[in-house]
């Protein structure tokens, strides 16, 4: 799980380049929306692919994604639960 | 008709021309067949939580119009006009080439919204909060001389008295790779690239961002009034010379009326003719000037050849490095500017003290 969290930090920071963060400026209970780092809805586009494209989980009610895109945490939690690679 | 005055300037190069005068920091790079801009600190121009989505063109352009806007004293503008011809290239092969390796799936939007040819003006008008005309010109190597020609019209015919118009291109990986194979660009590992002296095919490539804020009214940053501009999109050689003619008679000038020639010369031996022509023979006693060898070519290169020629009547000199032959002028009070690509898109523009 901590492996599958620092995975997903580095990711988070590649994909939507956040240029100014580091892996140390994420908290594992951290929002990743709003007031935590930031991220708006084309970031949230950006994480269901990487669902789709990294771990075969194919998000089909976008309501899910305010609860598994809260935090790397629940993140890494929903992978965990319903990767299929 | 109010007369288009050139009251503030912004340029991104492959030369570091902001924050300096007027190319006393220029380097003449013969080593490479492709030049790169050399990059501002963006994070003063732009917050990074903005920039993380930002192309190369776009983080040039909004700090290039942040230039030009400071110069002119100004906040907003009127409108808006950006010309481009390859558009923000690097984002339109970043997702192009994950339709293909992806198999058109997965496919996510940032690199497409930022892969658009109107996204560096949208940008632009964002920062500023400008909702007013905003249009985009992708029109080859007329692109910035149609923005220029709209901006021109816009302010004369009184319906804009402030107008941030320019020119952008960036390089791209693969485009830049396509070119080298089409033959466009000069062959690797045949330095040094001398431009003037050259007697192969193809051209030093470049990309840059230059904007210009122009306005209906002298001030004290005035460089230069934008008097005429003309385009062409098919001349043949011989008839260069007489259509520089017909467009100086309709301004009242002649050739003996230019303080200075500013000529696009690329280094390609098979166009480079249309100037040489000019060179040697109608403009032969007027002092001639080439920048591409610090800029490089791309589709908008002659923003910076109309940058080159406002310093020239701003500051009324001539660095060395742009002069391509000896004679001068007490004065550079009138300046004409002759650019064209591969033989096509032919633009003279004519400015004035």
């Amino acid at each position: 799980m901590d492996a599958l969290k620092l995975e997903l930090k580095n990711k988070i920071i590649t994909v939507l380049n956040l240029e100014d963060i580091t892996l140390g400026d994420i908290n594992d209970n951290d929002p990743l929306f709003g007031d935590g780092l930031g991220l708006d809805s084309i970031d949230a586009l950006e994480l269901i692919v990487i669902l789709d494209k990294d771990y075969g989980i194919k998000l089909i009610d976008p309501k899910e994604g305010k609860v598994i895109f809260q935090s790397i945490e629940s993140m890494a939690a929903y992978i965990t639960a319903n990767r299929t690679k | 008709m109010r007369k288009t005055y050139i009251n503030g300037t912004g340029c991104l190069s492959a030369q570091k021309t902001f924050d300096t005068v007027f190319l006393e920091d220029a380097e003449w790079n013969k080593n490479d067949n492709v030049l790169f801009l050399k990059k501002p600190v963006y994070k003063d121009f732009i917050s990074p939580i903005a920039s993380r989505r930002m192309a190369n063109g776009i983080k040039n352009g909004i700090v290039a119009s942040a230039y030009a806007m400071k110069e002119a004293n100004v906040t907003n503008v009127d409108a808006i006009i950006t010309g481009t011809g390859m558009g923000c290239i690097e984002d339109t092969e970043k997702f192009l080439k994950a339709i293909i390796d992806n198999n058109e799936e997965f496919l996510t939007p940032t690199a497409f919204i930022q892969s658009t040819h109107n996204t560096v003006g949208a940008q632009i008008a964002l920062t500023m909060q400008c909702k007013g005309y905003n249009f985009t010109y992708v029109n080859g190597a007329i692109s910035f001389e149609s923005g220029l020609l709209d901006a021109k019209m816009q302010i004369e015919e009184n319906e804009a008295n402030s107008i941030l118009v320019g020119g952008v291109d960036e390089n791209g990986d693969h485009i830049l790779s396509l070119f080298k194979l089409a033959g466009y660009i000069k062959e690797d590992r045949k330095e040094p690239y001398q431009l003037l002296n050259e007697t192969t095919k193809g051209y030093i490539h470049g990309e840059g961002a230059c904007f210009f804020v122009l306005e209906n009214e002298k001030k004290e940053s005035t460089y230069a009034q934008l008097v005429d501009l003309e385009i062409k999109n098919v001349l043949q050689e011989d008839e260069i010379e007489t259509e520089i003619i017909d467009f100086l008679k309709l301004n009242n000038l002649e050739i003996s009326d230019i303080d200075a020639i500013i000529l696009g010369f690329n280094g390609d031996v098979e166009f480079d003719s249309y100037y040489k022509n000019l060179a040697e023979n109608a403009f032969a006693n007027t002092p001639q000037i080439y920048y591409k060898h610090l800029c490089g070519e791309y589709n908008t290169a002659s923003a910076f050849g109309l940058w080159t020629g406002s310093k020239i009547i701003k500051t009324q000199t001539i660095p060395e490095l742009i002069k391509s032959n000896s004679i001068e002028r007490p004065a550079y009070n009138t300046i004409l500017l002759y650019n064209q690509l591969n033989g096509k898109d032919h633009s003279f523009t004519l400015i004035s003290k």
